[in-house]
């Protein structure tokens, strides 16, 4: 692999030094490509690399791809420069303001796949006219479009996460109504994001008349014997693991293993549903269930184009190919088809095919994403992600996961169908906590 | 040859006691201000302000914070993080719960707050010293953290658990745009630096010396300990929640408690080591190498290496460089930057002729 880096680089090398000696001729078909820039913030070093290099990876090798196979959108190549925020929120802010701007490009869309980072540039990006995109994290409100015209939360938050994760135990166990007097704990990391779910368990413990039992873990989690005492006095029928990074939720499985909770029992947050959070428990791991935004796995089309075209043409950005088809990895070319989708909607709407579009073009776009099932299959990812459409209030769009088992190697999909949230609520939810925000921040709504 | 004291003569205690006695380190700090408060608001870009500046800045006054307590009085603490989170909690309920409260009222009163939390965690200073109070602040900065994180009034019972401050309004004017929150900033960092700098050459900083230098020694001359450590702890802490309070309003507008991690504490730790301990300037260097640094290298390495090398390959340089350059200025100078900057002074008061 190390050596493989040495040819790469020196590939890149020599590619740079090409590169710069096309530059010093004059052309004029340069002067002519017209170029869509994006910004991304990625990590590649720190705790979090894995899924870092994974995501961001994804994200660049869609665009590469839309740039190889069809010349860019409508003749727009997609361009990029990158920045390291080791998931850090003051290098994600100064990362934020560097890419903002290159030359006389700017970046319009923003997606840094951290809460801090994301929180960090929350208030910037209103005013530098920036879509802040929200990949299965962040603020759940955020889905009121009215209240914030510039953030996406899209395709699914946490809690529709965990309405539709409480809705498929519900069909596990045979129905709503059977579920009435089962006890399901919540184990979830002590911080914003483990408390996250806990306001949509508590009204549903109420309508459904289940037994939660909140279990927290302190961080960074690595410490769990107290808790799994507590779960082996209150037997619950259930466990929600909400945990993040992979030393919290390998030990949350090999725990469960030791006192003998049955994985099948287990659901996880998506962040707690990737290769490296499992691979680590090992055996233990087997039968355990998480929810996925995103199934992992070559399956699609697009994947196995994007690996012939991109990763054939000795352009593809992860280092190790073999990750091709990995969750986080996939995760990212779906968050890419997202940033294509809405430069193809903005020049639609703005009436600017082939031209480069600005930051409100940019948002119309992004608003009008709308993923049909033709479209899905048109773009070769039908079953990657759920049909869904954005609109000026409703900017989650779908809400929806699919619950995938470990089998030791890998994750299978066992719900082939979307397991979809409990739309109304969920919304009624949103409203609520963004009309307090509105309130607060002294915003008035727009009109949808 | 330009920085020579030759010909300067005091004639009364009052100039022989001023902050910078040489006429030359008058006229440099005066043009540099000026030079910050006028020049660069109007040269510098958004990214310089609002990506570099304005956090170098707030970071530099938390460093003078923790450079007070473990630099000055030598209490080693690792609650600063923990301190800067009272600073924008509080100051963020102030403003939220008092109607019209002004926002400059609003970070002394959250710098009183951290203060007076900062006294109650300094207590158990009183009897324990060293790498064991370490462990005793170590305390306040997850106690902290995790009372924020539990508690949803201080956070006005937002369901993600995070606190959004309000536009900063003075004297009527509201301060939106970069340069404003720039200048903000710089004016509050610039004058408790002012005010540090003369506690730290008067009878405070003096008695804070005495406590770290020997605090048995200390208090046989007659300092009365509790109150000399207590004090120190408080007006560190009030630096740090000040920080906070414009690291939450002028910098990141969103914040969640988990911002202030223990990794933070070791952070702003760091920039006084680099830095100089006990030094003010030292502060600023210390905020600047931690902070400003690694973003140097990191556009460095981008702009030489571009899309050549993969980025992956890039940004570990980035830190192998980075750690390879403390441990270097750590051996060329274990005193940190200030007294190299002090050393140099030195030689220039002598160059270009040397004895």
């Amino acid at each position: 692999m190390f050596e493989d880096g040495i040819g790469r680089s020196l590939r890149g090398l020599m590619a740079a030094v090409s590169v710069a000696a096309v530059a010093l001729v004059p052309t004029i078909a340069h002067a002519q490509a017209k170029e869509q820039y994006f910004g991304i913030p990625s990590y590649r070093v720190g705790a979090f690399a894995a899924g870092g290099t994974g995501f961001f990876g994804g994200i660049i090798d869609y665009l590469q791809y839309v740039n190889m196979k069809e010349g860019g959108v409508n003749g727009v190549q997609m361009v990029w420069a990158e920045c390291e925020t080791e998931y850090n929120a003051a290098r994600g802010v100064e990362c934020y303001q560097r890419l903002l701007k290159r030359g006389d490009q700017q970046m319009h869309i923003f997606e840094p796949l951290a809460t801090p980072i994301a929180y960090g540039v929350l208030n910037r990006v209103d005013d530098d006219k920036v879509v802040l995109t929200q990949y299965g994290y962040g603020r759940s409100d955020a889905a009121d479009g009215r209240v914030f015209p510039w953030v996406f939360s899209t395709m699914t938050s946490y809690w529709s996460q965990i309405s539709a994760k409480l809705n498929w135990i519900a069909t596990k166990e045979g129905g709503i109504d059977k579920l009435k007097g089962k006890k399901i704990a919540h184990l979830y990391l002590d911080s914003a994001f483990g408390r996250e779910p806990l306001p949509v368990m508590r009204r549903l413990a109420k309508d459904w008349g289940f037994e939660l039992v909140e279990i927290p873990v302190a961080a960074p989690g690595i410490e769990q014997q107290a808790q799994w005492l507590r779960v082996r006095q209150e037997r619950p029928d259930w466990i929600t693991l909400w945990g993040f990074g992979a030393g919290m939720n390998s030990t949350a499985i090999t725990s469960a293993a030791r006192v003998n909770f049955p994985r099948e029992k287990m659901v996880g947050v998506w962040w707690a549903g990737s290769e490296e959070d499992v691979l680590p428990a090992g055996d233990a791991a087997k039968g355990y269930f998480a929810a996925a935004n995103v199934p992992s796995g070559k399956n699609f089309p697009l994947v196995q184009d994007i690996e012939k075209v991109v990763y054939g043409g000795g352009k593809g950005n992860l280092s190790d190919p073999k990750r091709i088809g990995n969750i986080y990895w996939n995760r990212g070319v779906t968050a890419g088809i997202f940033w294509v989708e809405a430069v193809r909607n903005g020049q639609r709407i703005a009436n600017k095919r082939g031209q480069t579009l600005n930051g409100d073009e940019m948002r119309a776009g992004f608003e009008a994403l709308d993923l049909s099932p033709a479209r899905l299959k048109a773009l070769g990812i039908e079953g990657m992600l759920p049909s869904f459409k954005l609109s000026c209030s409703d900017h989650e769009g779908s809400g929806s996961i699919k619950i995938i088992q470990w089998d030791g190697a890998k994750w299978n999909i066992v719900t082939p169908e979307w397991v979809s949230s409990d739309r109304k609520m969920i919304r009624e939810m949103v409203e609520e906590s963004a009309a307090k925000y509105a309130a607060e921040q002294k915003i008035t709504p727009r009109k949808c | 040859m330009f920085y020579r004291e030759a010909g300067q003569f005091h004639t009364n205690y009052g100039q022989d006691s001023q902050i910078f006695p040489l006429r030359q380190d008058r006229f440099a700090i005066l043009t540099l201000l000026a030079v910050a408060a006028v020049v660069v608001p109007y040269l510098a870009s958004d990214y310089w302000l609002k990506g570099l500046l304005i956090p170098w800045l707030i970071f530099s006054l938390v460093a003078l914070g923790q450079n007070i307590l473990t630099g000055y009085a030598g209490q080693l603490s690792l609650g600063s993080a923990g301190f800067m989170a009272v600073g924008a909690f509080a100051c963020y309920n102030f403003m939220l719960r008092v109607d019209g409260m002004p926002f400059l009222v609003a970070v002394v009163l959250s710098g009183l707050c951290a203060a007076a939390v900062g006294m109650a965690f300094g207590l158990p200073s009183l009897r324990i010293r060293g790498l064991y109070l370490a462990v005793a602040t170590l305390a306040a900065q997850f106690f902290i953290v995790w009372a924020l994180d539990k508690f949803g009034w201080f956070k006005n019972d937002d369901p993600s658990g995070v606190i959004t401050a309000q536009p900063i309004v003075i004297l009527g004017h509201l301060f939106d745009t970069a340069q404003e929150k720039y200048l903000v900033v710089l004016g509050i960092v610039a004058s408790l630096a002012l005010l540090a700098k003369n506690m730290a050459r008067g009878a405070t900083g003096r008695a804070w010396m005495a406590v770290r230098d020997m605090d048995v020694a200390a208090e046989v001359m007659g300092l009365p300990l509790m109150r000399t450590k207590l004090q120190a702890f408080a007006i560190s802490s009030f630096y740090c929640g000040v920080g906070g309070a414009l690291f939450a309003f002028a910098y990141l507008g969103t914040v969640e408690p988990s911002a202030f991690t223990i990794d933070l504490s070791f952070r702003i730790l760091f920039m006084i080591i680099i830095g100089g301990v006990g030094t003010i300037l030292g502060s600023f260097l210390g905020a600047g190498f931690i902070l400003l640094l690694p973003i140097f290298l990191s556009v460095l390495f981008h702009a030489v290496l571009g899309k050549a090398v993969d980025a992956s390959v890039t940004s570990a340089v980035e830190l192998i460089v980075f750690g390879a350059l403390i441990i270097i200025f750590l051996i060329v100078e274990p005193h940190g930057l200030a007294r190299m900057w002090q050393l140099t002074k030195e030689r220039l008061r002598l160059w270009p002729f040397p004895h």
